[in-house]
């Protein structure tokens, strides 16, 4: 029965499940879309802001961090569970820089974080992270990366990613739209990442917030005017799609 | 354990003195790579009378050796002697004091051989992980770390270790110098032992780094030859690699009596 093997995680099921990391995955698909995309240049993260409410100030809640100067990360899932990788993720930087004397690779950084996360899926009394993560950034030799993590403790490179809420359909959206030229282009990037957050975010710029990180450059949050004035160029080009269908339809009927 | 339970003796784990170590910490292999320090607090001191040279119980190290390293525009020359010293007598003519950590890694020996060879090899171990975990060698300067942070976790316990580590990573040819004092340091020309300031003499009377091949390999011989000539505890045969892109290369062992004739010779 089911409800025998989910409460100790160190527990399989009978038919292998390891059900707390399993409820794990569900709580990082309720949380807030994040999206990830790498170009040749530039790693572009956009995550969906969740409303906040009236009386809250807005700028403390951040949901994409630096790990390091050329290293940054967004997630999916439980905040605080976010807070202590993020935090462990930024001493073992320092630990890396100061023991080897080079800045981490974004491989060795998400390895780091997804070996924290699998001893959580193996010891008993603590339980699985509940968070999914989405970690950008340059090497030393200017290779730019992009991994994701989840509570399971495994991680895998991608072009681009989506995690969260409704992240198969970023995902599709993702798949149909990347290609080499968008990676090429800067521009193109950044704005294929905020057409793909604009799938899942109903209420435009105000809803979203958008960092970029070029080669050998710190993060930059992108000023909410800058992603408005790219959200308005993708409405418009939607606008301009849409008469040219009506016109060939009116045409061909 | 078996021998305690035929005696019938009774270990509790209390008691800090008679924990002795169990089966699995013998022979597993992480054990393997750190010495057994006694359980006592500040173990530095415990064993500081090992070090004092009017102690009873002083460990006196063959510190007799010459061994020398520099960096030139085609990698790194790695030169020493051979001979180890007990005292007066002269125990051997043929030690190798350049250990091989790996294809493109050499350490040299300084000090106490067994200390040497030993963290050396720990290192070649801790080098191999990394290369395989990192999907890339590991640089000159974390494998130096990586030696240096190990042999710190005995200082004042009495090793004794003056090595250079040298290799070509990434970054080029590189170079340093690693003690059992916890100094570690970058440079371009280093000479560790009792003959070193006669080797640091004649390097720095011949060294450019425009050097050739030829001449760079020609002066780490004659540096070391030199010491040997005037330090007594210096002496057997010159040991010489090259530090190529491609990795270490050895040169020659040659014995200093035929190097002696040689010079002589030139200069008629």
């Amino acid at each position: 029965k089911m409800s025998r093997y989910d409460r100790a995680i160190t527990v399989f099921s009978p038919d292998g499940h390891l059900f707390q990391v399993e409820y794990a995955q569900e709580a990082v698909k309720k949380g807030a879309t994040a999206v990830g995309v790498r170009g040749k240049d530039i790693v572009v993260l956009g995550v969906e802001k969740k409303s906040v409410a009236q009386l809250q100030e807005e700028r403390t809640v951040r949901k994409i961090c630096t790990i390091d100067d050329h290293v940054c990360m967004a997630f999916a899932g439980l905040t605080a569970d976010a807070r202590v990788i993020v935090n462990k993720a930024r001493i073992e930087c320092q630990s890396h820089r100061l023991t080897v004397e080079d800045p981490v690779t974004v491989e060795y950084i998400t390895r780091y974080i997804a070996t924290v996360k699998q001893r959580y899926t193996q010891s008993n009394g603590r339980r699985p992270f509940g968070l999914s993560a989405l970690i950008v950034g340059f090497d030393y030799d200017g290779t730019p990366h992009l991994y994701q993590t989840d509570p399971s403790g495994t991680y895998h490179a991608w072009k681009a990613n989506a995690i969260g809420r409704s992240a198969k359909t970023v995902r599709e959206f993702l798949e149909e739209n990347y290609n080499a030229d968008t990676a090429a282009s800067e521009v193109e990037t950044v704005k294929l990442t905020i057409k793909a957050l604009l799938e899942v975010v109903q209420s435009g710029s105000k809803s979203m917030e958008i960092a970029v990180m070029r080669r050998n450059h710190p993060l930059q949050i992108l000023e909410s005017a800058e992603v408005e004035k790219v959200v308005a160029e993708i409405e418009k080009q939607k606008e301009e799609e849409a008469e040219k269908k009506q016109k060939k339809m009116k045409k061909s009927s | 354990m078996a021998l305690a339970d035929i005696c019938k003796l009774n270990f509790s784990s209390k008691s800090s003195l008679t924990t002795l170590p169990s089966n699995e910490e013998v022979f597993n292999a992480e054990a393997q790579d750190c010495f057994s320090i006694p359980t006592a607090p500040q173990a530095a001191s415990y064993l500081s009378h090992l070090s004092k040279p009017d102690s009873d119980v002083h460990i006196k190290f063959n510190h007799g050796t010459t061994t020398l390293a520099f960096k030139f525009q085609h990698g790194v020359v790695v030169a020493t002697d051979s001979r180890a010293t007990a005292g007066d007598y002269i125990a051997s003519q043929t030690v190798k004091k350049v250990i091989e950590i790996n294809p493109y890694l050499l350490g040299t020996m300084a000090g106490g051989a067994a200390d040497c060879s030993f963290w050396e090899r720990v290192l070649a171990k801790q080098c191999r992980v990394y290369e395989l975990r990192n999907k890339e060698r590991i640089s000159v300067a974390a494998a130096s770390k990586v030696l240096a942070n190990m042999v710190y976790n005995y200082k004042g316990m009495g090793l004794s270790m003056g090595t250079m580590i040298c290799g070509w990573d990434k970054r080029g040819p590189g170079l340093y110098y690693v003690d059992s004092d916890g100094q570690r340091l970058n440079g371009s020309m280093f000479a560790v032992g009792s003959g070193a300031t006669y080797a640091y003499g004649v390097m720095d009377a011949g060294y450019s780094n425009d050097m050739c091949v030829e001449d760079a390999l020609a002066l780490g011989k004659r540096a070391i030859y030199h010491a040997t000539h005037r330090d007594a505890y210096s002496g057997g045969f010159v040991n010489l690699y090259h530090m190529k892109e491609s990795g270490w290369e050895h040169i020659s062992w040659t014995d200093v009596k035929d190097l002696h004739y040689a010079y002589k010779n030139e200069k008629k």
